[in-house]
């Protein structure tokens, strides 16, 4: 099979960028979305040509690097899977196929269809962690965990931070990310002492870097890769509420002990 | 204030403002439209119910004053949240955008503020009662006689007011505007509050559905009914001639419409 590519190229942030199209080689039907791309550039790069830069790791739908908007859906045609596991049998021979970046001004683009994402990774480092000490690993069940809230967490945890649901948005919010981040703890036991304090600096950190806000239009559970739910924005929402009300925690004066 | 400002600085926090206003605002259109719907009675009845709310300026003006609290912050809130989610997004998609999203949630904004524009219009109207705007005459010469005291006749000035057609047409274009506000709206207020689990989301979906209908059904059938004359032609052509009088006779036309429409 064959397809046609209309790319967006773009050198650099500070340069102008514009869309591209390209006809690809015969094409196996049973390769990844990217694999073609592979193909493309590799074409490209025997011609003298600059290769068309994008984002990619694992290729496996579990790192979150890859992106992509895909005839404007993030992560390609289907629902709950990421664009690394897109196969070219989902198109049709002849096919035009519209490539473009992630599209926010908190993801600034870097090349082509790479754009940087440490806004995600600093909204972890806010509050996206539990403080504890390591050492030896604890017992299994030394801490009783409902089953159903171990089911809901472990959903929230599929999140692989790759940003389609930003960028599917239509105001280029991060709710669902952050919610997903934020429930993931704050549903387990050992994540309750830092539980109102993480969604207050998440949220706040979320809000600093430009993110828009929520509009619940279903875009981003619509497109995520790991199918998180709406419901955990509501959650993240309610535990903000709690958390504005509670205020920020008494001052200390001096030292502690120790 | 400290809390005030923590609220309103966040865009989680501005949604609960959105959320709880808009909360506040459904239900001043439920009881506003029971109001309304008395016009399918007796003309005493919705005339009654309006010099009641008039006879109690404090009532009266403590609940306009907080409904105009509500919608200034609706507004406020609406129009900055707007503006940061179209920040976000410099450059859009050729490709088409958001994907799976109803239109109602996308065009919250324009739906509001046809809302906005109507609400203004629905004051000259019917509040203000500013004759250039109504298309048929001076609503201010519509008196009646209540318990023996003249009082405005609020049953002729709805039942003369919808007999014009652009008058009905932008009172019907309004209301489906509202509908589309309310049916993503009413869920989306759940969500903005937290109040919302796998389990509670399909009645709270199916309870905006229901309460968007109802409220625009309601609406909408006032306006209707009396363009299509079935609600008080008769006294709408008795009530016209106070148009052209300088000082009605509301006496005589009371006691004319009486013997006629009390079947
Ligand atoms: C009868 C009057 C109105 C009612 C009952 C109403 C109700 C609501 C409700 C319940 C919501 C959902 C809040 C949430 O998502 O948490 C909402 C959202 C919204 N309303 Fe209204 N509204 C009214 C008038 C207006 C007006 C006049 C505007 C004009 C600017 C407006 C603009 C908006 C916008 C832009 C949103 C979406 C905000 C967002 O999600 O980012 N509304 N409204
Ligand atoms: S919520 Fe889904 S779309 Fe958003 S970053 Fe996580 S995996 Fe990606
Ligand atoms: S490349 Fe790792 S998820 Fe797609």
């Amino acid at each position: 099979m064959k397809v046609t590519l209309k790319v967006w190229r773009q050198k650099n942030a500070n340069t102008p960028g514009g869309f591209k199209t390209y006809s690809s080689p015969d094409l196996n039907e049973n390769m990844s979305f990217l694999e073609m791309l592979d193909v493309v550039n590799e074409e490209l790069a025997n011609k003298g040509e600059e290769p068309i830069a994008f984002d990619h790791d694992c290729r496996e739908g579990i790192c979150g690097t890859c992106s992509l908007v895909i005839d404007g859906k993030p992560h390609g045609p289907h629902q709950g899977v990421a664009t690394c596991q897109t196969y070219m049998r989902s198109f049709k021979n002849g096919d035009e196929i519209v490539i473009e970046p992630f599209r926010a001004k908190a993801f600034p683009l870097i090349k082509d269809l790479v754009v940087d994402r440490a806004a995600f990774d600093r909204i972890q480092h806010a509050g996206g962690f539990i403080s504890v000490r390591t050492g030896a690993a604890p017992d299994a069940n030394s801490i009783p965990v409902p089953k159903e809230n171990a089911d809901l967490a472990m959903d929230a945890a599929q999140c692989i931070g790759c940003g389609a649901c930003v960028a599917a948005c239509k105001n280029a919010s991060a709710m669902l990310f952050v919610a997903a981040k934020v429930s993931h703890l704050g549903l387990m036991p050992q994540g309750q002492p830092e539980r109102y304090k993480r969604v207050k600096a998440m949220v706040d950190q979320m809000d600093a870097e430009g993110f828009g806000g929520c509009t619940v239009t279903g875009s981003c559970e619509a497109v995520c890769p790991k199918e998180i739910s709406l419901d955990f924005i509501a959650r993240m929402n309610r535990d903000y509420g709690v958390a504005l009300l509670k205020g920020e925690p008494k001052a200390m004066e001096g030292g502690g002990v120790g | 204030m400290n809390l005030i400002n923590r609220v309103w600085q966040s865009s989680l926090g501005k949604k609960y403002i959105m959320a709880l206003t808009g909360c506040a605002l459904f239900f001043f259109l439920i009881g506003h439209l029971l109001g309304n719907l008395q016009v399918f009675g007796q003309p005493e009845l919705i005339n009654t119910y309006a010099h009641f709310l008039k006879s109690k300026p404090g009532l009266l003006w403590g609940a306009r004053l907080g409904l105009l609290a509500c919608v200034g912050l609706h507004i406020l809130a609406a129009v900055q949240l707007t503006a940061m989610n179209k920040e976000a997004r410099p450059q859009g998609y050729a490709g088409g955008s958001a994907y799976g999203a109803s239109k109602a949630s996308q065009y919250m904004i324009v739906s509001g503020l046809v809302i906005l524009a109507f609400v203004v219009y629905h004051l000259a109207h019917f509040t203000a009662l500013l004759p250039g705007v109504n298309g048929t005459g001076d609503f201010r010469k519509l008196t009646t006689v209540l318990h023996g005291q003249t009082v405005p006749d609020v049953y002729a000035m709805m039942i003369l007011g919808f007999q014009v057609w652009w008058v009905v047409a932008f009172y019907l274009i309004a209301q489906w505007m509202l509908f589309n506000h309310l049916g993503h709206g009413l869920a989306s207020m759940f969500q903005s509050l937290g109040l919302r689990n796998h389990v509670w989301w399909p009645r709270v979906q199916g309870f905006a559905k229901l309460a968007s209908i109802g409220i625009f059904i309601g609406y909408a059938i006032i306006p209707v009914a009396i363009f299509l004359r079935i609600v008080g032609a008769d006294y709408a052509e008795k009530a016209k001639h106070q148009f052209s009088q300088s000082s009605p006779p509301a006496a005589t036309l009371i006691a004319e419409v009486n013997g006629k429409e009390a079947k």
